[in-house]
């Protein structure tokens, strides 16, 4: 779209005025395209680069040189493929939880309290107040609730609901938790914007026309609102499937909850394996892009006006 | 969910004692109405006067702070709106936007499960004349074309009682006669009851057996429309619905059949059943095509009222009519309104004349004489908040 915005009038040519107009639009899109390319695009090559390199022989460790080893990839992804399904599980996990939990909040703020913007604003900040701390300030918070000698496990144990020897650090639960807990604004802001927006006529008429409330909200709330699913949804899970820090042994993870986010900072920082940490980091982009792209045709949001 | 089936007939609508409080204001003080089976209602009235919050709360879409709602002698009042047998062809079309027209005719059959909507759905949409947009989103579609699909929308299912909000507002003058006609067709034809709200006393002229007034959350007067054209009973119906001259004096005479008011030096008389209020003071009236404008002094005779002389002080031609505004001394501003059966004005601005109408034709308001200020102040206000269009609610902007 950006493009088209002065390639047409060049294309119609002739008249100098629209001529003109392109010059201002080429101008005004420039840095942005500048910083793409300098900061995306750029790193982007490096990285596929990288992904193909090979060891130096008799080098340092950590020393490679330019190659075509395919081989990184197959490596990769055969040594770390329980990592890569893992991350895309907790990932779907977590964004399904965080739209359960996010859609009545944003549907209360946004539609039940419309009447009292201020009390809307306030919930609004409660919303991304968590922000205002740092984030591995918060996930560390939830370690130390989650931890053995918390608050949290000893109840547990005493209602049974947990073995005498369990825990809640390091498991599954506490990473999806984790990522739930650590996406939801971006889930509930999305949602927010769009069902504070959307017209409650619609759910009259919906009323009108025979739908029970539940018929209703499948019907005609869940449609009307799926821009914001679907953004949601992406704020999410794309950047949930990428992390590292709520599944790390320092946090709320395990060596058995690992997600291929930390074996790509593993290669990167600890073992020093640059080209497999760079097709993990390929082969992660390019499975998001997939899965991205059928979700998206399959939500149908282009029809939504 | 076993199939559903339509309405059979029309059913009876009957408010008791409605009344609907909002925070801060009182919409509705205290209401009630019957509306038969199968007959055509509007509830006609200004802005702001109540008529859309009576529908939304027969909808079920607001709750009344007290009383009963009646549908079809059930009490529905407890019930929420998509229990109802009724359906709303909303102000504002409400057109589900991610939904083709032909799936927003469908709906409502589709959650009562009636056999075959989509054919259905298609017929109605070729009552409306729209069956060739079947396949467009609403968005795509003119103001107009919207507004028909939210009456086929609504019509499709039959329902016992069918609620318009404005519905031909958004409509050119032809295509609203010969959407009114067209409804006035399927009402006949269906057999629905249908109430009406609106502010164009026009239309609820031309469609409706029974219109009801309402002013400031009351029902004013209710009837057939040329009983309430002919007989107003209170100021505000005899301006609002139409216009109408009005005279306020003492009672100085009676007999069994008429009533005299004495209006400085001159008298205006009443036939007695067409005054309620019948000493005292008193407001009488008569609307401006009833009177005949003369040139001179007409000989007295009985059974017609005489004013005059007075001077024209306006003329506006209107090419069917002619508006003048007389000044009367001792009987304020005359408005008269004569056919146009010569070509242009019959008088000029500054001549001199007289007025003059049948008795019969005059009617007694009921109103008290300090309540007719009042009156004629609201319909003047309605008629003016009518005429800059302020009624009117935009389309649903794109979601």
């Amino acid at each position: 779209m950006a493009f088209t915005a002065f390639s047409t009038p060049t294309s119609t040519a002739a008249e100098p005025a629209v001529r003109k107009r392109s010059w201002i639009a080429l101008v005004l899109l420039l840095p942005g395209i500048l910083y793409l390319l300098l900061f995306f695009i750029a790193p982007l090559i490096s990285l596929i680069f990288t992904s193909f390199q090979q060891p130096v022989i008799d080098g340092d460790i950590g020393q490679y040189s330019a190659g075509f080893q395919w081989q990184n990839y197959t490596d990769a992804v055969g040594q770390y493929l329980p990592l890569i399904f893992r991350a895309f599980g907790y990932a779907i996990l977590a964004t399904v939880f965080a739209l359960v939990i996010s859609y009545p909040m944003a549907y209360f703020i946004g539609v039940k309290m419309r009447r009292w913007p201020l009390a809307q604003s306030l919930l609004l900040t409660l919303v991304i107040a968590p922000f205002f701390i740092s984030f591995l300030l918060r996930t560390l918070a939830w370690k130390q609730i989650f931890s053995d000698e918390g608050p949290v496990v000893p109840v547990l144990k005493a209602l049974s609901v947990l073995p005498t020897d369990g825990h809640i650090t390091g498991t599954p639960f506490a990473v999806v938790f984790g990522l739930t807990y650590n996406f939801i604004p971006f889930m509930t802001l999305p949602l927010y914007a769009v069902l504070e927006r959307m017209d409650v006529r619609y759910i009259e008429a919906g009323a009108d026309l025979y739908a029970s409330p539940w018929t209703t909200f499948r019907k005609v709330t869940i449609p009307l609102s799926m821009p914001g699913i679907v953004s949601g949804t992406l704020l999410t899970f794309i950047p949930a499937a990428g992390d590292y820090i709520n599944a790390s042994n320092d946090f709320l993870g395990s060596s058995q909850t690992s997600m291929v986010g930390n074996a790509i900072e593993a290669n990167f920082l600890v073992l020093q394996n640059y080209p497999i940490a760079a097709a993990l980091s390929i082969v992660l982009m390019a499975v998001i892009l997939i899965i991205v792209g059928i979700y998206v045709r399959r939500a149908g949001t282009e029809d939504l006006i | 969910m076993a199939t559903g089936t339509f309405a059979e007939k029309g059913a009876d609508l009957e408010l008791v004692g409605i009344q609907k409080r909002f925070p801060g204001f009182t919409a509705i003080e205290s209401l009630d109405l019957f509306i038969p089976e199968g007959s055509f209602f509007a509830l006609l009235g200004p802005s702001g006067c109540g008529k859309t919050t009576t529908l939304r709360l027969v909808a079920g879409l607001e709750e009344p702070t007290a009383g009963r709602i009646l549908i079809g002698g059930k009490d529905v009042t407890s019930t929420k709106p998509f229990q109802r047998p009724v359906n709303t062809v909303f102000q504002s079309y409400a057109l589900f936007p991610h939904m083709t027209v032909l799936e927003n005719v469908a709906f409502g059959l589709r959650r009562r499960s009636i056999a075959s909507p989509v054919e259905k759905a298609h017929e109605a949409l070729r009552l409306v004349e729209l069956d060739h947009l079947a396949a467009r989103k609403p968005g795509s579609l003119s103001g107009g074309q919207q507004q028909r699909v939210a009456l086929a929308r609504a019509i499709v299912n039959r329902p016992a009682l069918l609620l318009l909000d404005e519905p031909l507002g958004a409509l050119d003058l032809k295509l609203r006669r010969q959407m009114q006609l067209e409804l006035k067709d399927i009402q006949t034809e269906v057999g629905l009851t249908f109430l009406h709200v609106t502010h164009d006393q026009e239309e609820a002229m031309t469609m409706a057996d029974t219109i009801a007034v309402m002013n400031k959350g009351q029902i004013e007067q209710m009837g057939a429309p040329e009983e309430l054209y002919e007989l107003p009973r209170t100021a505000f119906v005899a301006n609002f619905l139409g216009q109408s001259n009005l005279f306020t004096g003492q009672v100085s005479g009676t007999t069994p059949d008429a009533l005299t008011v004495a209006l400085g030096s001159a008298s205006i008389t009443v036939p007695v059943a067409r005054a309620p209020r019948r000493s005292g003071t008193v407001t009488v009236g008569v609307r401006p095509e009833k009177l005949t404008l003369l040139t001179s002094a007409p000989v007295a005779e009985a059974g017609r009222n005489v004013l005059g002389s007075g001077r024209v002080v306006d003329v506006s031609f209107s090419g069917v009519s002619t508006q003048y505004v007389i000044a009367i001394p001792g009987a304020g501003d005359v408005v008269v309104f004569a056919q146009n059966m010569v070509f242009g004005p019959v008088v000029h601005v500054g001549a001199e004349v007289w007025v003059s109408w049948a008795v019969e034709h005059g009617f007694g308001l009921e109103d008290a004489p300090d309540e007719v200020a009042a009156g004629v102040h609201d319909a003047a206000v309605a008629a003016g908040l009518d005429d800059s269009g302020f009624d009117s609610e935009p389309a649903l902007e794109k979601a």
